[in-house]
């Protein structure tokens, strides 16, 4: 008899990420590291068919390979293309983040005073450009206050406080999700603050509340993140993932 | 008898005799992919001081800081694209201020360049809007008012983004003519060609110098990026893009991550700086080949 292999918090976090995707439909999903990847492309093979995934440089895939693998194409997508896709809206990027805070700003950029940072990273990326035009969704492999700080030090993904509601310019702004090890959110709490969905099984509304450096709308109501189905677990472990990447994102 | 056309062929030295203190120079490439690092290596060795930098930023901008030329960046990002992905010498002229950022989103960058390149003042784009770009401008950016309104009534309010006007552009690509016509054989032309429609001087450096003959026959159509209405000097340097990788190479992985290892003690830097950039190009072309012989050996 066959041990059954026990499902890990990464494959909860893959579904998680999967769950992002619900509904975008012939969009591009544009995922920044791996348990996002995977999760754009078990979306694709279960519920949204339709979705255009790239190969991270400048081809668009036909079909929806491994983690690290190329496959036959169906187009081209220069980095100036993506632009032009970032200004239509038909989008949704999964970026990582330095700081988010109860609002929904996030930085990538550097830490400490714009002009002389304590310490420099990459830049506001497309964040500002990503934000204000498309659905975007943030992946944090660790939950930590250092992450969810009171307030970032530098705005790159704009969040719901920084909003002008009298200029239509922002008519476009969504934050969907934050997916962590710990849990699923979003900013649906009062005055568009970040609110817990879920918390995955095992984790408790105690922990992440000590690893958040503000208050998490509904964290005590939260229900338990689903459990992958057997069709999930198959795709994200014989043909997404067979090495195990995730499980090096998160333990 | 009809005169010959221009012949743009160049040297390194030809190109930097003509760049002054306190130009703005563009930079093409993206991050560490067809930077033209061979001009970027003469410049960090010339006299010349005080640049404005654009860029989408990588290795580039990072031998320039450590050279201390660079009074004033703009960029959308610094990324060297493998780990340890933080350039340590933007790093560095970041955290003790030496420099002043005017960060801005990626597609700002594009269509800053796009507007120069259509001798506009401004383009209107709605990246930027409630971040802190704005804060890093420090009141050098504005916004511009719709003067249609919405279906709703409403006017929109948009970033003006400035032009990004440059005096000189320096590129890569990966074949060329002697006149400035120019092809890329990768998967991405990057902003190559706004960079050199932005600028007042357009260099660019080439892996194949070839004839116009070959040229169009070797790429398709499509990939003729450049012509020669967008070129001031063709200089030929094989290899020119390395340690960043370009049509006919990859990224040298190993030399990028020797290069943020000597970064971390003035002593590695110094003897960086002896053996690969205090040298003329074909000095360290024949130092890498030398320094890749002797990783090598040691597998």
């Amino acid at each position: 008899m066959v041990e059954p292999v026990e499902t890990t918090r990464a494959e909860i976090c893959v579904v998680a990420c999967a769950e992002i995707f619900s509904g975008a439909g012939e969009i591009m999903a544009s995922p920044m590291a791996p348990i996002p990847l995977l999760g754009a492309r078990l979306a694709r093979l279960t519920t949204e068919p339709d979705l255009l995934i790239t190969d991270g440089e400048a081809l668009i895939l036909a079909d929806t390979p491994a983690i690290g693998k190329s496959g036959p194409i169906e187009g081209w997508m220069p980095f100036r293309k993506v632009f032009d896709v970032v200004a239509s809206g038909r989008r949704h990027v999964v970026m990582g983040a330095n700081q988010i805070d109860r609002f929904g700003n996030q930085n990538l950029s550097a830490f400490g005073p714009l002009q002389q940072p304590t310490r420099q990273m990459f830049g506001s990326r497309g964040a500002p450009g990503n934000t204000l035009n498309h659905p975007t969704s943030y992946w944090v492999a660790r939950h930590s206050p250092r992450v969810f700080t009171d307030e970032v030090d530098i705005v790159c993904g704009v969040g719901y406080d920084r909003v002008d509601p009298d200029n239509p310019a922002f008519r476009y702004h969504h934050i969907h999700r934050v997916v962590t090890n710990l849990g699923v959110f979003d900013f649906d709490g009062p005055d568009h603050t970040m609110r817990a969905r879920s918390l995955h099984p095992g984790v408790s509304a105690e922990e992440v509340a000590d690893n958040t450096g503000f208050e998490i709308a509904e964290l005590s109501t939260a229900p338990s993140t689903r459990m992958p189905t057997a069709e999930e677990l198959t795709l994200i472990r014989d043909l997404l993932d067979p090495k195990g990447v995730r499980n090096r994102e998160v333990k | 008898m009809t005169p010959a056309p221009t012949d743009k062929t160049s040297t390194l030295d030809d190109v930097i005799g003509e760049l002054r203190d306190g130009m703005t120079i563009g930079i093409g490439g993206w991050g560490s992919r067809r930077k033209p690092m061979a001009l970027v290596r003469a410049l960090a060795r010339s006299d010349v001081t005080d640049l404005t930098v654009v860029t989408y930023g990588g290795p580039d901008i990072g031998l320039l800081c450590a050279a201390g030329k660079v009074r004033r960046a703009y960029y959308g990002f610094v990324s060297l694209d493998s780990a340890p992905f933080y350039d340590p010498w933007f790093a560095a002229a970041r955290t003790s201020g030496s420099i002043e950022a005017r960060e801005m989103d990626e597609g700002m960058v594009k269509c800053g360049l796009e507007a120069a390149a259509a001798r506009l003042p401004f383009l209107p784009i709605r990246a930027g809007l409630g971040s802190d770009v704005p804060t890093f401008w420090e009141g050098e950016l504005k916004t511009v008012t719709s003067p249609y309104p919405d279906f709703d009534g409403r006017a929109e309010t948009l970033i003006a983004m400035p032009a990004l006007r440059l005096d000189a552009a320096f590129v890569h690509l990966d074949l060329a003519d002697s006149r400035g016509n120019a092809a890329y054989t990768g998967v991405d032309p990057y902003m190559d060609d706004l960079y050199c429609a932005a600028a007042d001087r357009r260099y660019l450096e080439t892996d194949q110098l070839v004839s116009t003959e070959v040229l169009v026959k070797s790429v398709p159509t499509q990939r003729l990026l450049l012509n020669r209405m967008n070129v001031e000097r063709v200089v030929h340097t094989p290899n020119g893009a390395h340690f960043t990788f370009a049509g006919e190479y990859g990224r040298d992985e190993r030399f990028q991550r020797f290069y943020v290892e000597s970064a971390k003690t003035p002593e590695q830097w110094a003897a960086f700086s002896k053996r690969f950039l205090e040298v003329d190009e074909a000095d360290y072309q024949r130092a890498v080949t030398e320094w890749q012989g002797a990783q090598e050996d040691q597998q």
